[in-house]
Formats: structure tokens, sequence, C-alpha cells
């Protein structure tokens, strides 16, 4: 045995022993090994790689009028089916009005002609859905930045959480209403918008009307849309199935950036 | 990885030598775990949108050059594969196949995919758990194999090895299945090194490459897998065709362990040891 091989011995023992003890830990926790826990570990480490590789928050890639999709497919809820929306729809979203509350200061009503005064972005990005395919769009909205600045955070301030109009999934309890969360880094990034307007005209029902959320750099199950309030919290696992979202109550990861 | 550890007194003049250091070992054994597991829980997360397409987008409307699924003539379900144009029937298997005893439409069968029911977001937490552990294991084995003298010792070629005369020899005597014996036979033939080559340099570190231009994140992290890859739909096709392309070497690569002699073979991955036949007179 020469000391080239016990290097190796220990290059090895050492990456073995890692995944050893991600595994024993969760078992000596839970008394037996719980694999789902096991194999979400990873959606933590990946959040941690990519925050990291995304500290200087790059801009995702912005394309060219040239690039934009003929078709962008509309997914998740085509219409919502609510009498309420059916009314907002009627007066032309005139009576719509987005809330902004929670832990801030100065809680907000804002209407759609409130949000087309303030400063505007326009993005031409791609629309990445979790089962693979992909769109590109032109948005045109109010970055998120503004308008949580305006009302302004309170210090425990922690993430944004958006309630919308749709229930994908009709449920006795109301479990199947669309909401999304995201965290402050990706909430004051330069383009997370509250999107109007798609390719120029404003947004169609299938694709969100009167406003969606467009966070870039994630997947499409976190751009929610028919937005009616923004609710500003520390924590979410009180809400609905407490893990931050719809498609998140139901198994995907709530960091989307892969 | 010839080293002689002992030498056998036999009559026949068998000699055991140290063919495989542990890192090689241990780190091919999790390989074979995370390509097992890649592959089944990539099928699944294929099977969520079944079609691959070319360029900076791609969806329903637009145009695909591969896609696999199911449609209904003669009031009569059939499941296909479309490549271009071409069209080929894939009934049973790809498309259309049995889940309980009930045809169901499904891009790759429930014995192909982890989970074997539909459920993507399961796939996608199993793929990118080993998805981990295979970069994790990957850059072991290449850290390992620079600081050991493992690639050049044992995986580049020399002059003579890369010669068309020898490569033409050494294939016309792989398809004749006449391995190296002997002395011959303490070493990769060039064939080994170019395919071993071709996959830890080549295929392999496309699948990383290409999966994460998938990722939305990681395109704003590095815009320049965009340019790369041309795209996201591009990046995934690329992803499945070095996936079949590794799936390809997996079946010739166990071939050929089985053809040149499993126990042996299977031994040297396992213990480390290999059985050689000694020419000559005992030394």
């Amino acid at each position: 045995m020469n000391s080239h091989l016990t290097r190796r011995r220990f290059l090895i023992g050492g990456t073995l022993g890692a995944g050893a003890l991600a595994l024993g830990g969760y078992g000596a926790v839970k008394g037996n090994v719980d694999v789902d826990a096991v194999l979400r570990s990873a959606e933590a480490l990946t959040m941690g790689a990519q925050r990291m590789l995304l500290r200087h928050r790059p801009l995702a890639r912005e394309f060219s009028e040239a690039d934009i999709s003929p078709t962008f497919r509309v997914n998740g809820t085509q219409a919502p089916d609510s009498e309420d929306y059916a009314a907002l729809q009627e007066s032309g979203f005139a009576n719509w009005k987005l809330t902004v509350d929670g832990l801030v200061d100065r809680p907000q009503q804002l209407s759609l002609a409130d949000l087309k005064k303030l400063p505007s972005r326009t993005q031409i990005t791609r629309h990445d859905c979790v089962e693979g395919w992909s769109a590109i769009g032109k948005w045109t909205g109010v970055p998120l930045g503004l308008i949580l600045q305006s009302a302004g955070l309170k210090p425990n301030a922690r993430f944004a959480v958006f309630h919308c109009a749709d229930e994908l999934e009709k449920t006795l309890d109301g479990s199947g209403r669309y909401y999304e969360s995201i965290d402050l880094i990706d909430a004051f990034h330069l383009q997370t918008i509250l999107a109007y307007a798609m390719n120029g005209a404003d947004l169609t029902v299938g694709h969100g009307a009167p406003l969606r959320l467009r966070v870039e750099r994630q997947l499409g199950y976190k751009q929610a849309k028919y937005l009616m309030r923004i609710e500003i919290v520390d924590r979410f696992d009180g809400l609905w199935g407490g893990n931050g979202g719809f498609w998140e109550d139901r198994g995907y990861e709530w960091y989307a950036g892969i | 990885m010839s080293q002689e550890m002992t030498q056998s007194r036999s009559r026949r003049r068998v000699v055991l030598i140290r063919r495989h250091a542990v890192v090689t070992r241990l780190t091919h054994w999790l390989n074979v775990l995370c390509f097992c597991f890649l592959l089944m829980s990539g099928l699944q997360i294929f099977n969520a949108y079944p079609r691959l397409h070319w360029g900076q987008y791609g969806a329903d409307a637009d145009p695909a050059f591969i896609a696999i699924g199911a449609s209904e003539s003669d009031g009569e379900p059939h499941g296909f594969l479309k490549i271009g144009s071409i069209s080929i029937p894939t009934t049973g298997v790809l498309g259309l196949s049995k889940m309980e005893g009930e045809w169901t439409p499904r891009a790759f069968p429930d014995w192909l995919t982890l989970p074997s029911y539909q459920d993507l977001a399961a796939g996608r937490r199993w793929h990118f758990f080993f998805a981990w552990v295979f970069v994790i294991n990957g850059f072991v084995y290449l850290a390992c194999g620079l600081l050991t003298g493992h690639f050049r010792r044992d995986l580049a070629p020399d002059r003579h090895e890369l010669a068309p005369r020898h490569l033409w020899r050494e294939i016309i005597d792989h398809a004749r299945l006449r391995f190296p014996a002997g002395e011959q036979a303490r070493r990769y033939n060039a064939l080994q090194k170019l395919t071993y080559i071709a996959v830890i340099a080549g295929l392999l570190p496309l699948m990383v490459l290409t999966g994460l231009t998938m990722s939305p994140g990681m395109d704003a992290a590095f815009p320049v897998l965009l340019d790369i890859f041309g795209g996201r739909p591009s990046a995934r096709t690329l992803h499945f065709i070095s996936a079949s392309l590794l799936v390809l070497f997996v079946v010739v690569h166990v071939a050929m362990v089985i053809l040149s002699g499993p126990w042996n073979n299977m031994r040297s991955m396992i213990t480390g040891r290999y059985a050689i036949r000694q020419e000559g007179p005992n030394a």
C-alpha cells in the first residue's frame, strides 16, 4: 500500500462519506430513509448553485422582434371560470384593481390605468415550460420593484405572493386556486415585471388578462396569470398546501430555475 | 494498470495484473447507477412533451423534426415515431403502449420510465438528484485521472496506435471477435481508447452542457450556451440524441464485455485484478 493509494482512498472515502451522510442523516431523523426527502435535497443544491452564479443579477437573454414565436401556446387556465372574472372582463377590466398588501407600509389599490401611467419595461424573452416546450414573446409592464418600493416593505418582508383569479383545479375547499410566490431577490430583478401587454397588444384572456407576472430566469409555472392581489409575507407555509404555489403544492420545485 | 500484483505459479502461466484503479472502479459503478436513473427519469420528462425542435423556440404549433405520438385511423389507435417526414409504426412500444392491460397513449412505455406512471414532478426530482451525483462523480474521476496519470498512461493513444493500418486491423479483429491476449491484453486497445475518450470527453460533457442549456437560470448566467447549441429547443434535441448515442455505447460496451470474457472483465472492474495468459517461458 503506497501513499498514492492512500490519498485516493481518502478522496473516495470523502465522496462516499458525504453521500452516506446525506442518506443517513435523513434516515436518522425519519427513522427510515425517506427517499423523497433525499431526492428533494438536490433542489437546495440547485438553488444555491444558481443563486451563486446569478449573484450579479444578469438579464435573461432578450431576443429581437424576428425571433418572436408565430403562435404562443396558451397554457394552464384558458379563461377563468367565475362570475366575478366574467364581470371584470365585460367592463374591459375598468373595474379591476390590483391589491398590494401584507407586510407593507402603504397598501395599494392600482387600476390598469394607474399601472399604465407608471414607467414601463418591454422585453422579448423566452417562456420555458416545465414540460419542455419554449415560446418567445414580447412583454410590456411595470417593474415589480417599483411597486414594492412605493408600497414600502416592512423589515420582515421576505416573499411576494401572487393571488390569481383562476382556479386551475376545481375543488370543494378552493385549494385549486392558482397562486405563486417569489423571494425578494427575484422580485427586485430588473426583468421581473407585471405585464399588461404582449406582442404590442393588451394581454388576451388566454395569456392572463389583465395582468400577469413575468419572472424571467424561471419556468413557466412561476409566471402567474390573472393577478388580483400581491401579498407580501415573511413565510408562505400557511397558505393553501404550504409550498408556495399551485404547482409546488403538486410536487414541483419552488425554485424553478431548472 | 499494468502494475503486476501476483504471479500465478500454475502450469497455465496465468498472471493476475492490477488493471483498474480503485477510483476507476468506484466511479464506474456509480456511473452505472446514475446512467440508469438518469435515462429512465429522462424518458419520463421527455414523455411530458414528446416532440423535439430546432431553434430558439419550439412548441405544439411549430414544426418538430422528431415526434412520438399516437393517432387513430380506421377506428384503431396506433403509435408512431416521426423523424422528419418519415413515420414509423411503433404501436406497443412508442406512442401507444399497454399500462395495466389498457392501451395508453404514451411516448415511452411504462417499463422504461421512472416512475412508471406519468409524474413529471417526480421524474424531475430523480433526474436532478442523479444529475448532481453524476457531475460530482465525474469531477472526482477527472481529477484523479489527471493527478494519477490514468489518462496519460492508459487512455492516450500513441502514434503507432493511430496509424490507419493499425486501426483497420483492430476493426477487423473486433469484427472477427478476436480480442487481444497475453501481453497485449495488459492495455486498452486503440478502439477502446478512442471510444472511451469520445464518451468521457465528448458525449458525457455534451449531456451536462445541453442539460444545463435547458435551464432558464443557467441561460441567464451563461448566455453563451444558447449560442453554442442554438437555443433551448435545440439543446433539448441534442440532449436526446447524445443520450441515444450513450445507450448505443452501453449496448456495445456490454456486448464486448460478454464476448471478450465476462468473468475476467467483471472481476477486473470489481476487484481490480485481471488475468492474462503469459506467452513464452515463465519469468
